[in-house]
């Protein structure tokens, strides 16, 4: 069922966006999904997703039509996609997760996979969630900026609460894409409603740069969101994480001279000429 | 052989995670763990820690059994990030006669 790709109309990703999600680890798409759609996943979330092969390419892995394809075409979630992976990225794997009312355990923190220290690429999660999602429902926990931690899986389980955490609460409709090294888990469910929640990981398959709108790539707020402070960083590791947003940031853009604050810069001065 | 010896104590643990290894340094991440079992902590269940700085957790009268060591970061991976670095542990007995 080979589909040659189509020519769907992309909203791709400003430089600003990028560089939040570098900063952050996640880029977030509110109610970018239409109500009728929303109103028909749940039924094709219950039936279940059909498996996907590892490493099939997206325009084979689900069939034309079907509610994931139609869900990766619309304009906003296939922009983001494009700006993250680039075009015709692999399917790693997919699933529908559901918490009953009132059941399961929270998640412990945990980052998807293993350990995936990769300096110059990423995977990325979409999260699709149909229903507006509240406080009681349990959303997903996840930790702004804990992407390049070097962490192995739930090796992080003993965390429970960290500062400026961020507890999932959102407009039905709502499309996440996680980096995938993000400290995240679902919650627990304390409310009455089911909640759903569709995931598809990504690989890319081509470099992973300049894939975006790079129009503003210039602009201030750029460098403002990748000198971005999470109220959970400890003082000296949150100088470390820029250091680390700003290699990534040199890779995804080609710039080898981009810098926060002077920080990689410095601790890569090591003249070889001699003094006259 | 002696019969075993049932108490009427349990230990909370309460996790603070610091700014720096200071003890008196701001509050950035915690955890409860608690074995009255009279509350079940879970993942994600507060935004505000319980209190601002690991001191303020000793002056309400938890005792501290355990602080993470100062390990100097390993040849060559001196700027990689991973664990919160400044763990203690706190403890608090609770006789579950009293009322909670």
């Amino acid at each position: 069922m080979e589909e040659a790709e189509t020519d769907i109309p992309e909203a791709l990703l400003s430089s600003v966006q990028m560089a939040r999600f570098v900063a952050r680890g996640s880029v977030r798409l509110d109610a970018v999904v239409p109500p009728e759609m929303n109103a028909e996943a749940l039924p094709v979330l219950d039936d279940g997703v059909p498996p996907v092969p590892y490493g099939t390419p997206v325009s084979q892995a689900f069939k034309p039509g079907s509610f994931p394809r139609r869900l990766l075409e619309l304009p906003q979630v296939a922009g983001a996609l494009r700006s993250l992976v680039g075009p015709e990225p692999t399917v790693d794997h997919h699933a529908v997760h559901i918490r009953e009312p009132h059941g399961g355990e929270a998640q412990p923190l945990h980052a998807d996979a293993i350990i995936d220290v990769r300096p110059d690429a990423f995977d990325v999660q979409l999260m699709y969630y149909p229903q507006q999602v509240t406080l009681e429902m349990g959303g997903t926990l996840s930790v702004p900026g804990s992407h390049l931690r070097r962490t192995n899986e739930s090796d992080t389980g003993r965390y429970q609460n960290l500062r400026g955490q961020d507890r999932l609460v959102c407009p039905a409709g709502t499309v996440v894409f996680l980096h995938h090294g993000l400290w995240h888990g679902g919650r627990r469910n304390d409310s009455d409603s089911r909640r759903y929640m569709f995931k598809i990981r990504f690989n890319p398959r081509v470099r992973q740069r300049l894939l975006w709108d790079t129009s503003d790539l210039h602009d201030p707020e750029v460098h403002a969101e990748l000198d971005t402070h999470f109220p959970w960083y400890e003082q000296a590791s949150g100088r470390l994480e820029r250091y680390n947003r700003a290699l990534l940031w040199r890779e995804l853009t080609g710039d080898d001279t981009f810098d926060i604050e002077h920080w990689v810069t410095r601790t890569a001065n090591r003249p070889q000429e001699a003094a006259v | 052989m002696t019969a075993p010896t049932t108490t009427a104590l349990r230990q909370q643990l309460l996790v603070l995670y610091l700014s720096t290894s200071a003890l008196d340094s701001p509050v950035v991440a915690w955890s409860r763990y608690d074995g009255t079992g009279r509350t079940t902590p879970t993942a994600g269940d507060s935004d505000e820690p319980p209190y601002p700085t690991g001191v303020a957790a000793l002056l309400d009268g938890w005792r501290l059994i355990q602080v993470a060591q100062l390990i100097p970061p390993a040849r060559g991976h001196e700027y990689d990030t991973s664990f919160l670095k400044h763990e203690c542990f706190f403890e608090r007995i609770v006789d579950l006669r009293e009322p909670a």
